[in-house]
């Protein structure tokens, strides 16, 4: 695979130099008959059964390589992933990059690289793509935005809507590690031990899908982390959640740069973890099956759904010494503290 | 998260069961002040508030820094930063803090040069590496901050960088707590005084209190069974008609603290008046840099200021001083919220009205 020193104008341009790139490193890299077919467009097979579910993203991460990932990897895993939370097998992505003017070519080449990676784990195809490269200094090295579609089976059927009062919350795995990697790397800290959780999670919900618990609703806690997440399932089934302290999984890396930095892991991304509400009887059951997969070793019950009352904030936090704190949504960009 | 030994739930049960053993034979609702920004971030952490019984009141007096930092500092700090070839870099919490017209954040969205750092030392590398370019730090904190700053000035002195400058806006505690202690109408039983501001000053500073004022302070440390503890330490004193000055912190807090970053941080500074948002002017409140360090002072720059705008109608100064509950100041979740705070309670996550308005809207919405 040949790569360019530095990305120029020129590959963005159309001409001789995006061939190159097209060629050279998309193709072989990403390596799938469907690509290969350079169309304008993707021609899909026939879908036989259950719906269409189509899902896009953009993705702009700061340092775009750290412990655990990088930008291409992120963005395929971003996108299954959004797919994977309302019960769609993922199939086919779009992927587009836009490249900054002097962008090393060795970043390049270890995104290409990190996006095959992914898509060979999460077993789809990367069917389309484009490449746009803006001036020096009119962006941030690379950016990716990405297009996925998949199916959700006939009589699969997950919302917030199903929520009901009694039901339990999991987690599949230690909270913040995607966020508090990509903090510790800006601020240069050494964090040994620190990785990011990006990962593909479809194989992984499909096997909860499939156990015969009885899931109601399913979401990747990402941007604003499980606080986030929380009240926005809150708002939309107008029930009341209380998470519990101690049960919430956090590694002590990621506590440490928590301290460090004034933040709250449950305000920091993760990028392969699920949030799942399951019907109270099955919770145990869904987390057998969470930790028989190799990405859900650390699954936990963390909380439960309660009728909304009147006076009672709607979502709380139990916390280790035995009080309540209410759990507000995030004012502004998490600002770090100093006192 | 797992519990470690510092916020280890049966302990917390054995603290909260005698603090409501002690309780119920008060003849009277306590209030106790903390004057700290880690406690006040800590008890509401823990949901502390609420744990207590019924008869003793927590509040939070001008402990957080960036609370009581006045609208006149930012409006120097956002003329600094509209000076060519200049660089405004602070810590992080300022930079929502209202001035007399915008915030630090929102004049940084108008094309203001300004960088949130994590440390002193941070802006004295941007310095080092842009020689060019005049380096502020915004120096605001206690006596906690202080020696880290008075570091960062030392090491620019030796290195030679002199593009290293201060706008000097640290405080220390003993002097507005007199100030509080000697307000007539302060509704205060005692202090829970401020751990890390110990490590550095002692304890046997804040003596003045009980011998002066006879008002009792408890030093205590930040988790949630330190805090407990220091409580417990309180309630007691008063059941038992004490006024003293305890330490339950004593695994890093001596009676005389760390005279070597004292001795450091004379070097630089000597004692000045400083503005507390809520208090006004407290005399010798505050950290000047001395005369001898007079060209890393950037409060020497002249600058046009615009005329101090204080919020109308914000009465903190009495939430600090545990006169008034925040409700009862006509701007609570009426114009000043955590979204757009008027007051220096209500900048901070965990200010006293932030925490209230965080807490206790839930219960007003189940009054109405």
């Amino acid at each position: 695979m040949k790569r360019p020193e530095r990305v120029l104008l020129a590959h963005g341009g159309g001409g001789r130099l995006t061939r190159q790139l097209v060629e050279e490193l998309f193709l072989p890299a990403l390596d799938n008959p469907l690509l290969a077919t350079l169309t304008d467009a993707a021609v899909l097979p026939e879908i036989s059964s259950g719906r269409p579910a189509l899902t896009t993203d953009a993705f702009v991460v700061d340092p775009p390589v750290f412990a655990g990932g990088d930008l291409g990897y992120l963005s395929v895993c971003g996108t299954v992933n959004d797919l994977a939370m309302v019960g769609a097998e993922a199939r086919w992505l779009t992927w587009a990059l836009i490249l900054e003017e002097g962008a090393d070519g060795e970043l390049l080449e270890c995104c290409v690289r990190g996006a095959a990676r992914a898509a060979a784990e999460a077993h789809i195809e990367i069917v389309a793509g484009d490449t746009k490269v803006v001036p020096r200094g009119k962006g941030d090295r690379m950016f990716a935005v990405t297009a996925g579609l998949g199916v959700v089976p006939p009589d699969r059927e997950l919302s917030d809507a199903r929520i009901r009062a009694g039901d339990a919350l999991l987690v599949s795995g230690p909270i913040g590690d995607h966020g508090a990697t990509v903090l510790a790397h800006r601020h240069q800290f050494e964090a040994p031990g620190l990785r990011s959780d990006c990962a593909p999670l479809g194989q992984m919900v499909a096997a909860l899908l499939e156990s015969g618990v009885t899931v109601r609703s399913l979401h990747d806690p990402t941007r604003g982390g499980v606080v986030t997440v929380c009240h926005e399932v809150a708002h939309r089934s107008g029930l009341r959640l209380v998470l519990d302290q101690q049960t919430i999984p956090v590694r002590r890396e990621v506590a440490g740069v928590c301290e460090l930095l004034g933040l709250d892991p449950l305000a920091l991304a993760c990028e392969g973890r699920f949030l799942a509400w399951v019907k109270a009887g099955d919770a145990e059951r869904a987390v057998e099956v969470l930790k028989a997969h190799p990405l859900g070793k650390e699954a936990a019950v963390i909380g439960r759904v309660e009728a909304a009352a009147v006076g009672s904030p709607p979502v709380v936090l139990q916390t280790t010494v035995g009080g309540e704190r209410p759990l507000d949504l995030l004012s502004g960009l998490d600002l770090p503290r100093i006192c | 998260m797992k519990s470690d030994f510092y916020s280890d739930p049966a302990a917390m049960a054995a603290l909260l069961g005698e603090l409501r053993r002690m309780a119920a034979g008060l003849e009277r609702r306590l209030t106790f002040m903390e004057v700290c920004g880690t406690h006040t971030h800590s008890v509401a952490g823990a949901g502390l508030r609420r744990m207590l019984p019924e008869k003793v009141r927590l509040i939070s007096g001008p402990g957080c820094p960036v609370c009581v930092t006045p609208v006149d500092y930012l409006d120097r700090a956002l003329a600094l930063a509209g000076l060519p070839e200049t660089l405004v870099c602070t810590f992080g919490d300022l930079m929502r803090v209202p001035s007399s017209t915008l915030s630090l954040e929102q004049a940084r969205a108008e094309g203001a040069r300004i960088e949130v750092v994590y440390s002193p030392r941070d802006a004295l590398r941007t310095a080092r590496e842009n020689p060019a370019t005049r380096v502020v730090f915004l120096a605001v904190g206690f006596e906690t901050t202080a020696p880290t700053i008075a570091g960062a000035l030392a090491e620019a002195e030796a290195e030679k960088v002199p593009n290293f400058l201060l706008l000097p806006g640290n405080k220390t505690m003993p002097q507005v707590m007199r100030v509080l202690v000697d307000d007539p109408e302060l509704e205060v039983d005692g202090f829970l005084l401020p751990g890390h501001v110990s490590v550095i000053t002692g304890w046997r500073l804040f003596e003045f209190l009980a011998r002066d004022f006879r008002i009792s302070g408890v030093v205590a440390g930040f988790t949630p069974t330190d805090v407990a503890r220091g409580v417990l330490a309180l309630v007691r004193q008063a059941a038992d008609g004490r006024s003293e000055i305890e330490n339950v912190y004593s695994r890093v807090v001596s009676a005389d603290g760390n005279a070597q970053a004292r001795k450091l941080v004379d070097r630089y500074f000597e004692p000045a008046d400083e503005i507390w948002r809520g208090f006004g002017t407290v005399p010798g409140s505050g950290l000047g840099l001395r005369e001898q360090w007079a060209h890393r002072d950037a409060s020497r720059i002249e600058v046009e200021l615009p005329a101090p705008r204080e919020p109308a109608g914000c009465r903190c100064g009495e939430v600090l001083r545990g006169v008034i509950d925040p409700p009862q100041c006509p701007l609570f979740a009426a114009g000043c919220d955590p979204e757009q705070p008027v007051g220096a309670c209500m900048v901070s996550s965990e200010g006293t009205c932030a925490a209230w308005y965080r807490h206790e809207r839930w219960a007003a919405e189940a009054r109405a």
